[in-house]
């Protein structure tokens, strides 16, 4: 086994899966502001994946990359908490209103110029949007394989990696060639948790943005421990071309949204007492619903 | 061409059921834009597999019969779906939001350069007004699907990068024959003249695919558990009860994230979408992606130990207590009451 270089790509998301009732504004479009932000749980699995590759084979390097606003570096901050050796975060206001299509371009051109690479992973699907597109796209962009809902890495050869897929009715063991990228289910390993000696040496770590707000004591550190700054890619730095980024670059766009209205019922309230309950399964049994 | 394209998915000579699906729902497209339904599909041994298909009406079916497309890998298929979508040039094509097609018509999107809308639920033809160009875009297609956890739904059109593609979510639509004795145009595609050897780089080793004994989709009475079940051993009491009332037993994310039970029994927007007679929800809270799976349920029982429990507003009986109590009394009465 060689060490591999890999790259996650993990994203910032809103945590969709808590939506209160303030989430919602009137008018049926979702108040992102109330809505917390977390790293995509899909994507976690993602990191554990390779971060257990480096755990096999020390000498492997993993890579952190995300896209998003400014708050997106708590992704690069937690991918190093976790045992990440790099992270970079590519943040620009054109890259905004991006669907999955303009994303993979943004995505493409920023693992263009890391350049080396064997192995790319990210989360099956964004709990923001659950389409599970990025991934692919990517791979093809790249013009490289990619094994899709992987599950578990059973083997890594000199020139090939073994996987467990996860599909919906059952399982599938691939080998694929480097480069390749996977993309990984949520039934594979949680991620290990922060590391307490990892979280010490990066808590300070900031792009160059973030450190804008001018903090002397911060800047002073940055300077001594370079290893803090979060590189910050803009749409020149990744050699994009504009017409396929953000919101021009988007073929889908949403017409309209509408809110969910569950039908209320008029619901018969019944409690665990040995009458209502068989009184209830009478009724179902009368009106055929059962029996 | 002015058409709207299936991808079917085969396997072992038979039609998967969300391919038939969405030949219904493409001819019902195709019929509001009075243009051709056109399928295509790669595997082995397909001879006579038009006759699945036909039905549904289809005018044009692109088959690729060769033993190394089945199972399904990534690029092989690529190659041939872009072949035959570059020179047919579609308006619509859709895929099933499967592990196949989830895994395939992303690949294809970011070969046309053309947008895909993810796990639509429902399909319609409309127009837009497109405010910067002062233009009115007709008969694009409409495709709407839960967003945000389920919490909305969004209307995702594309007016100008065509196709327009979609991912179909299984269960959703209504299969229909559309003819039995439609007559079909069958263009056969020699897979050695589109696939390259370098295709085949991923190779598959193994496989396990369980001809699933679980049909939730079918099943009229459904008994199911959430995060509030607390236990795989709990669920038992949910298994009891779904054998005695001769239904299946599902769960809800929570459930299946916490190992409760089987992936393959998850029920919502994640999971199978269900239309039962009788959906009993033991400890299910009912967050929004749950219940966008069952809502469409004719009856709904919800025992919970939170009388606001935000499932009871859609149940038709809410029962406030522990299901350990619960679950056995239905038993115990059912026996007692059924002939």
């Amino acid at each position: 086994m060689r060490p591999l270089k890999i790259i996650v790509l993990a994203k910032q998301v809103p945590d969709t899966r808590n939506v209160g009732p303030d989430a919602m504004k009137p008018d049926g479009t979702v108040n992102r502001g109330k809505l917390a932000t977390v790293f995509n749980p899909d994507d976690l699995h993602a990191l554990e994946l390779a971060l257990n590759i480096k755990d096999r084979i020390p000498e492997t390097k993993v890579t952190i990359l995300t896209m998003g606003p400014q708050k997106a570096a708590d992704i690069i901050r937690e991918g190093y908490y976790r045992g990440v050796d790099n992270g970079i975060m590519i943040s620009d206001r054109r890259f905004g209103g991006a669907d999955t299509l303009a994303t993979s371009y943004t995505i493409v051109q920023a693992i263009k110029k890391i350049a080396d690479y064997d192995l790319i992973v990210g989360g099956r699907q964004a709990i923001d949007g659950d389409t599970a597109q990025v991934g692919p796209q990517c791979a093809d962009k790249l013009d490289i394989p990619q094994v899709t809902y992987v599950e578990e890495i059973l083997d890594i050869k000199k020139d090939k990696i073994v996987a467990r897929r996860r599909l919906e009715k059952g399982v599938e063991t691939v080998s694929a060639p480097f480069p390749c990228l996977m993309t990984v289910h949520g039934s594979s390993p949680e991620c290990r948790s922060r590391h307490a000696k990892n979280v010490m040496k990066y808590k300070y770590a900031r792009t160059k943005t973030e450190m804008r707000k001018g903090d002397p004591v911060l800047e002073e550190l940055h300077k001594k421990r370079p290893y803090l700054v979060i590189p910050e890619w803009s749409v020149e730095d990744i050699d994009a071309n504009v017409e396929k980024i953000g919101l021009a670059g988007s073929p889908t766009k949403v017409k309209s949204v509408s809110s969910i209205v569950l039908t209320a019922n008029e619901s018969k309230v019944l409690t665990d007492s040995d009458s209502d309950i068989e009184g209830m399964i009478k009724e179902l049994i009368k009106h055929h619903t059962i029996g | 061409m002015k058409s709207v394209f299936v991808y079917c998915e085969v396997e072992n000579q038979k039609v998967a059921e969300i391919s038939q699906e969405l030949l219904s729902a493409g001819k019902r497209l195709a019929q509001k834009l009075s243009c051709p339904l056109d399928a295509m599909i790669f595997g082995k041994d397909l001879k006579g597999i038009e006759d699945q298909i036909s039905p549904y009406g289809v005018d044009k079916l692109f088959i690729s019969d060769d033993k190394r497309l089945e199972p399904y890998t990534t690029l092989p298929h690529a190659a041939l779906v872009y072949k035959v979508l570059k020179e047919q040039d579609p308006q619509i094509v859709l895929f099933g939001a499967t592990s196949v097609g989830r895994d395939l018509a992303p690949r294809i999107a970011s070969k046309l350069n053309c947008g895909l809308t993810a796990d639509t639920t429902i399909l319609d033809i409309g127009d837009h007004f497109v405010k910067k160009e002062k233009k009115e875009y007709t008969d694009l297609l409409y495709a709407i699907r839960p967003a945000f956890g389920g919490s909305i739904m969004a209307n995702i059109i594309n007016w100008d990068m065509h196709p327009q593609m979609a991912t179909v979510r299984e269960g959703v639509m209504k299969k229909e024959i559309f003819d039995k004795n439609y007559k079909t145009e069958v263009v056969s595609i020699n897979a050695n003249e589109v696939v390259k050897g370098e295709d085949f780089v991923v190779e598959i080793i193994e496989r396990h695919i369980e001809e699933s004994d679980v049909n939730l989709k079918d099943s009229p009475i459904i008994v199911a558990g959430g995060y509030g079940v607390g236990s795989k051993e709990n669920f038992d009491l949910l298994k009891n009860l779904a054998n005695i009332l001769g239904g299946e037993v599902g769960g809800s994310r929570a459930a299946v994230d916490a190992g409760f039970i089987e992936h393959n029994r998850q029920i919502g927007q994640t999971g199978t979408t269900v239309r039962p007679k009788l959906y009993i929800a033991a400890g299910i809270s009912g967050a929004i992606q749950h219940t966008a799976g069952m809502q469409d349920a004719s009856m709904i029982i919800s025992i919970n130990n939170d009388p606001d429990a935000p499932i009871n507003d859609i149940a038709d009986y809410v029962i406030t207590g522990d299901l350990g109590v619960v679950l056995p009394k239905m038993i115990k009465y059912y026996k007692e009451n059924a002939k």
